[in-house]
């Protein structure tokens, strides 16, 4: 229970860390970060159930008003504008991400983490954001599908860095993976 | 830790928290409902009185905090404008700088204690229907201590890269990082449970 509120705690605090690496905001002002690549290594790291805890966690401390989302940005401002339906859906992006590792069994997982990436924090999340748009905006939620290809190469990337990052980490630190049962005969006899 | 409230008190700072929140809701809420251009002027240039009231130190750190609506406001003109509607295209941009600019005035005059209380209130509900809600209030000053202390880690492996490399350091960075916030947190999940665990729900009133 401890180790379970500290590495959400610690999780959430991290994807704030992300959000340092300065951000290229492209012409609709939804700037692409490392912040979502936080938001997937949540869910494929922690699982379904603390993954979304950690990025509510941190959600709800930018809405609180801590200047925690990329380039400092924080506060109720951006829960009233066409960002709202991202801040809404990193949650929900992390829990899918969590699911998909926690169900989905392949051999390697870096790659079961990538397309657990892949869907939560793209299928998953997009619509999300694209809803919040389509609201804030009056545009049509096909046009703010549309608009939100422009993010579709770089979150590729990142759920493929996310997959990379699952992968070093199985083998450096492969108890932190609770979704990860390593192949029979677990223990390496090299140790 | 920086935040995002005014540098100088006003008012509205000793306004309960909830009734700011909801009143953001109500004016967010009639603003969507109606569609008068005359309506969404007049809610625009409440809106920047209310911004000059408290003097001009507090009015540029609100504009500051506004900036990053400006590229929304851009897509949007130019969109409705492509698409042949330039009149919605100025409505709803009028909109969204009300709002935006309202929701940002109530961050600005509330502090964050008055925030976490508001959330302990509003979860009230959720409490009584058994939700361990109280472990809130352990894991928010968490948070809230450990992104510095990440931070200025990221800051030293960055650093450590430089000295070692040409190239920028990117993406590789986040792995050393993710592994010392899972040691961090390990060790802290220690020195909680040898603390006697979280605060419980009876030991925060």
């Amino acid at each position: 229970m401890e180790r379970n509120i500290a590495h959400i705690a610690l999780f959430a605090a991290m994807i704030a860390a992300l959000g340092l690496v300065p951000p290229i905001t492209l012409a609709f002002g939804v700037p692409i970060t490392a912040q979502s690549l936080g938001v997937m290594l949540a869910g494929a790291v922690l699982g379904s159930r603390r993954g979304f805890a950690a990025v509510a966690l941190f959600v709800l401390l930018v809405a609180l008003g801590l200047p925690l989302l990329s380039g400092g940005r924080g506060g109720l401002n951006l829960f009233n504008s066409s960002t709202a339906g991202f801040l809404v859906g990193y949650p929900v992006a992390a829990l899918v991400t969590g699911l998909f590792v926690e169900n989905v069994r392949l051999h390697q997982p870096g790659l079961t983490a990538a397309l657990g990436a892949v869907l939560g924090g793209i299928l998953v999340l997009y619509p999300l954001g694209a809803i919040g748009m389509a609201i804030h905006m009056q545009i049509s939620f096909a046009e703010a599908l549309m608009l939100l290809g422009v993010f579709l190469p770089g979150d590729l990337l990142k759920a493929g860095i996310a997959g990379m990052l699952v992968q070093a980490l199985a083998k450096v630190r492969p108890e932190t993976l609770a979704w990860h049962r390593s192949p029979a005969g677990a223990t390496n006899p090299r140790l | 830790m920086i935040s995002l409230t005014s540098p100088v008190k006003t008012r509205a700072h000793g306004w309960p928290a909830g009734l700011k929140l909801g009143a953001l809701c109500v004016a967010s809420t009639a603003l969507f409902m109606t569609g008068n251009v005359v309506v969404h002027l007049a809610a625009l240039l409440a809106v920047a009185v209310l911004y000059t009231i408290p003097g001009p130190v507090f009015m540029r750190a609100g504009l500051r905090s506004l900036r990053a609506v400006l590229p929304i406001i851009v897509i949007l003109l130019v969109w409705h404008g492509v698409t042949g509607d330039p009149g919605l295209g100025i409505r709803i941009t009028l909109r969204t700088v009300t709002l935006v600019a309202l929701a940002n005035l109530v961050t600005m005059t509330t502090p964050l204690e008055d925030m976490i209380d508001l959330i302990h209130w509003l979860t009230t509900p959720l409490r009584r229907l058994g939700v361990p809600t109280h472990l809130l209030e352990t894991a928010i000053p968490l948070v809230i201590r450990f992104t510095p202390v990440l931070v200025e880690r990221a800051q030293t492996l960055a650093q450590a890269w430089r000295a070692r490399a040409v190239r920028r350091p990117g993406w590789r960075l986040i792995l050393p990082l993710m592994l010392q916030a899972l040691d961090d947190a390990d060790h802290v999940g220690e020195a909680l449970r040898a603390r006697g665990g979280p605060l419980g729900p009876h030991q925060q009133e």
